[in-house]
């Protein structure tokens, strides 16, 4: 599978490097090369250095071959953005963001974004682990 | 009219006071403590504090009887997804967006954005119309049908200098609607009309003929 992730923050490494240690045809874009260091040396992938709400920059990831994006910047507003130019401007088939803020992320949940907030999630988490 | 405007910025702080001078219930969001403060002291109380892509700040502010959300922070990924929220949260019914990177207006508009304005395009615009060696300037878009009416000077090195109008090959659907001519009267072109140096045609074209009618009226 061709994967593209924007993001190389905490998140985004550990998936790439994951998703590579399985085989997949990972390209990882971030704004800054700095982020790069967190991937391991092992690494097979392509770390590229660019904007995920630029058309161009997604070209040059092959994202016109891809089979997943996945948006996992700091911003909401940037993974959203990111995530709906590559959804329907590229159709690309499996397309996923990270949006923090719930509510927002039930809004584009219901515009058809697959998109997920760690916020719900972690606090849905600490619930469980406190009630068991 | 009630409109929110997202970002209190130059662009922000301006429109606000030109719409609050139309008479228009105004309210700016801006993340920026300073930044609101300003606004307060200079404009009233017409600034809150906030971020205007959350659902909660907007539904605070009332974006749901809104008639209007104009986004023009310096973020084009902000001002997209403030106008989707207003869009499909709060139904408003017209969203405008401020976009810094051209390239994102066709993106947006396939995102649902109503009206997106290009900073730089209209600067870009603006300067090319003083470039006087520049023979096409845009004038004005014509969104909802596709169209922009320009205006392409006849320099006197043209070689369409001195042909009527029926010689030219003008691509389809191009229609010259007037021609301005040195020292004359504004008139509107026939077939037999003769092209001289210095006239200045005002044209009806969709974007993607405007090199072609250029060419066409130009002669190069």
């Amino acid at each position: 599978m061709k994967v593209v992730i924007m993001g190389c923050g905490r998140v985004g490494a550990q998936l790439a490097t994951l998703l590579d240690a399985e085989g997949h045809l990972v390209t990882v874009l971030d704004t800054d090369a700095y982020s790069f260091r967190r991937l391991p040396p092992t690494f097979n992938g392509t770390a590229l250095l660019g904007d995920g709400i630029d058309e161009e920059a997604l070209r040059k990831a092959g994202i016109e071959e891809a089979d997943a994006f996945i948006a996992v910047t700091q911003g909401d507003n940037r993974n959203v953005m990111a995530a709906q130019i590559v959804k329907h401007i590229f159709s690309v088939p499996k397309v996923i963001c990270r949006i923090y803020d719930p509510l927002r992320r039930e809004l584009y949940s219901t515009l058809g974004l697959e998109a997920f907030s760690p916020t719900t999630i972690f606090a849905q988490m600490l619930k469980e682990k406190l009630e068991s | 009219m009630y409109i929110i405007i997202v970002g209190g910025g130059k662009v922000g702080y301006h429109l606000a006071k030109a719409l609050l001078d139309e008479g228009h219930e105004i309210l700016v969001l801006e993340k920026n403590p300073d930044t609101e403060e300003f606004i307060r002291n200079e404009l009233g109380s017409v600034c809150v504090r906030g971020d205007g892509c959350e659902a909660a700040t907007l539904a605070e502010v009332g974006a749901g009887r809104a008639d209007m959300l104009i986004a023009v922070t310096g973020d084009d990924e902000d001002n997209l997804v403030a106008c989707q929220v207003a869009k499909h949260k709060f139904n408003v019914p017209r969203t405008i967006a401020r976009i810094s990177n051209p390239k994102n207006e066709a993106i947006f508009k396939k995102l649902g954005i109503d009206v997106t304005v290009s900073s730089t395009n209209v600067i870009l615009e603006s300067i090319e119309e003083e470039v006087p060696t520049h023979p096409l300037t845009h004038l004005l878009d014509i969104r909802d049908k596709g169209l922009e009416i320009v205006e392409v000077k006849i320099l006197p090195e043209s070689t369409t200098v001195g042909k009527p109008v029926k010689e030219l090959s003008l691509p389809p659907q191009s229609v010259l609607s007037l021609i301005i001519g040195k020292g004359q009267k504004p008139r509107v072109p026939t077939a037999n009309t003769i092209l001289q140096a210095e006239d200045r045609i005002i044209a009806v074209i969709s974007p993607e003929l405007e090199e072609a009618l250029r060419a066409a009226l130009t002669g190069t």
